[in-house]
Parts: structure tokens; sequence; C-alpha cells
């Protein structure tokens, strides 16, 4: 299997955490996702479209999510603000922008940010892989999920 | 010193408005897409300064542009790009439009000074 358009998903997420977070992430080997799928409080979930066709996610736990946006926006941020939904769908926002640049060739748009709260996991696109990757930061974990299947 | 950020994601605008008022710069406006951005610019000249999304609602940050670059009452704002639409082509498109610099997102606190010119 092509794993290869996940890279510039990882260089992304390392870049966002580096620049605007302000730490270094670390990225734990990805794994095709496969039952049991991980559970997430807080996700924020972009499709991806044109030469290829999927999705990008990021899950957190809560306190982790709590814990890197706080630390993003610098300024303490409750896990019931709707500034924390907003800032979520930012990341990914900026990750799905970021690593488009190294996916030229795929032409991808991307659309508008959804957020999922409360415990849960992702489904993916049917009939085509989903890669997990899992990545720790000094402020917590959470994982990506990406989705991609080319036309 | 006045800037105007545009951003439809309130999460951008916050980080740009607290590394900026780092600077000492506290006469800062905002605005969630590119029509409410016209309206406040008309409405708070002289602004120094306008930090741009590209991707928002309503209206989009490169018509913002255009338009306000044919707007000789605008000529003397700088306008900078902000935005992970890092694309070549859209870089270009930016500048050719009349935009004075561009960064791209994920950006440091030093990087959004540099580009700034503060
Ligand atoms: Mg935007």
């Amino acid at each position: 299997m092509d794993v290869s358009y996940v890279n510039p998903f990882i260089n992304a997420t390392l870049t966002w955490v580096k620049n605007m977070v302000g730490v270094e992430a670390k990225t734990l080997a990805p794994q095709l996702k496969r039952p049991p799928f991980p559970h997430y409080d807080i996700s924020g979930v972009i499709g991806l479209s044109g030469g290829a066709a999927g999705s990008i996610s990021f899950g957190f736990p809560m306190q982790s999510a709590v814990a890197i946006v706080s630390k993003m926006i610098q300024a303490p941020i409750k896990e019931d603000d709707a500034d924390l939904i907003d800032a979520i769908g930012e990341i990914v926002n900026i990750v799905a922008g970021f690593a488009k640049r190294d996916l030229t060739h795929l032409n991808l748009s991307i659309s508008l940010p959804n957020v999922i709260l409360s415990n849960h996991i992702l489904a993916g696109l049917s009939g085509a892989p989903t890669i997990v990757v899992p990545f720790t930061c000094p402020l917590g974990s959470f994982a990506m999920e990406v989705s991609l299947k080319t036309n | 010193m006045k800037v105007l950020l545009v951003d439809d994601s309130v999460t951008m605008r916050r980080i740009q408005k607290t590394q900026i008022g780092t600077l000492g710069i506290t006469d800062i406006l905002e605005a969630g897409d590119g029509q409410e951005a016209l309206e406040k610019l008309k409405a708070n000249m002289p602004v120094d300064l306008v930090l741009l999304d590209w991707n928002m609602p309503v209206m989009d940050g490169i018509t913002f542009l255009k338009t306000a670059r044919a707007d000789a009452a605008f000529k003397d704002v700088k306008i900078i790009m902000c935005t992970s639409e890092s694309e070549k082509s859209r870089v270009v498109e930016a500048l050719k439009s009349g935009a004075n610099n561009y960064i791209i997102k994920p950006f440091t606190p030093e990087a959004l000074k540099e580009k700034l010119g503060l």
C-alpha cells in the first residue's frame, strides 16, 4: 500500500506544533486503522476532494486538546468554551492547507472543518484504508487519521 | 499604528492579536470575512496594516484584496496575506493582486513580526 501521501500531513503537523504551539512533537509509527478503533473526546475533520477523495482528522483526549490550545492561544481555555471548537477546526484547517503544498499533483480542495465532541470514534471513507498516526508532545498526545483514495 | 485582522477563525485572530499586542500595538480591529473587513476599513481609515486570511465565507481574502486595491482611498494600506494556501500559484496571485507580503500558517511569532515589518 502506498502511504507516501501521509508524509506531507505528518510534516505539516510537526510544523504546526513547533511554530504555533512552541513545543516539539514526536510521531509514533503510523498504523493501518483496525478494530478496536481509538476513542477521542474532541476531533476536527476536513474533507479532501479533487484528484483524490478522503479526509484528514485530528482526534484528541480532552486534556490534550485543552493543554495544546491553551498554549497556542497563550490563555487558559476551558473544555466547554466555544473557542476550543474553533481552535480545533482551525488546527486541522492549517495542517490540511499546509500539506496541500506537497500534494499539488492531487489538486486537492479542502472543505470547511467539522468538530466532533463527546467520546467517539472516527469512521473513514469506505473503500479507502485509514492510516492512524499517533503523536506525543509535552502537552499530551493526539492522533491524526488520514484516509485518501485516488480517483 | 492601526491594524485590521481579517480571519474567519476567532482562534487565529486571537493568536495574531496577542502576538502583535506584545509589540505595544493596541489599536487592533477584527473582521470575520472580506465583506466585514471592507466595512471596517472604510469606517476606520487611516488603517496602516491589514493581515488577511484567504479562505473565508461571504467574501474571501483575494476578493477583498482586489476590491481594496481598486480603491485609491486604500492605496497606502499595507496588506499582508496570512494563509495556509501556500502553493506557489496562490502566492503569485496574491502578490500580483497587490499584497505587500505573504506569511504562511503555521507561522512562528518571530516570522509574523518580521513579515509585518514591526
Ligand atoms: Mg480561514
